[in-house]
């Protein structure tokens, strides 16, 4: 039986925004980053979701997972580096809008 | 971690223990990644971590934070019992003549 997959619905360059939401569960996106809006970088492949591999279910279907770029401006209050300076968080779609 | 304050990494390189090495080797077993059955995932390990209780998280050792959560992980897929995992803990015990 092949695994099932989710389509990719975003692309290199989309802006998107991390859902603001904290449930329960195993969860990869990290709290600091959720709320917040960057650009896909690019598209890693798809994986087994890992919200559901925790919880001893399959994981299918697959979720595509993008590398996204976000300003460290944007991210940190008061951050005094150079404005240009960013930070990449690999992101699966279902928490992406 | 997590995005809070945090003391300074220390970059050194670490010895394992033996019992370390056996726990990482138990790991990559129940995984499956070696052709035998998978019997749990990377992530129900790190679920199983982030549900210890701040204060044992703390206190525990990297391999010490696995085992416990392999074990949990091994209760919670009936691969064994708390009844089994007790009874083998008195009996080692035991053996070690404490």
């Amino acid at each position: 039986m092949a695994a099932s997959e989710m389509s990719a619905r975003f692309r290199p360059g989309d802006r998107v925004r991390v859902r603001k939401a904290y449930p329960l569960g195993h969860i990869r996106t990290p709290f600091y980053i959720r709320g917040h809006s960057g650009v896909v970088e690019r598209l890693c492949g798809s994986f087994g979701n890992p919200e559901e591999l925790a919880q001893m279910r399959s994981g299918e279907p697959k979720q595509p997972l993008y590398r996204v770029r976000f300003l460290q401006k944007d991210v940190w209050p008061g951050y005094r580096g150079d404005a240009r300076d960013v930070l990449e968080v690999e992101i699966f779609q279902h928490w992406l809008e | 971690m997590g995005g809070l304050p945090a003391g300074k990494v220390e970059a050194t390189e670490h010895d394992y223990a033996q019992w370390e090495r056996r726990v990482d080797a138990l790991m990559v077993l129940l995984s499956g990644v070696r052709g035998g059955t998978r019997l749990m995932t990377v992530d129900e390990l790190r679920k199983n971590i982030e549900t210890l209780p701040p204060d044992a998280y703390e206190r525990m050792s990297y391999y010490e934070r696995w085992v416990t959560s392999i074990t949990q992980t091994m209760i919670q897929r009936g691969v064994i019992t708390t009844e089994e995992l007790g009874r083998k803990m008195e009996e080692i015990e035991k053996r070690g003549g404490k």
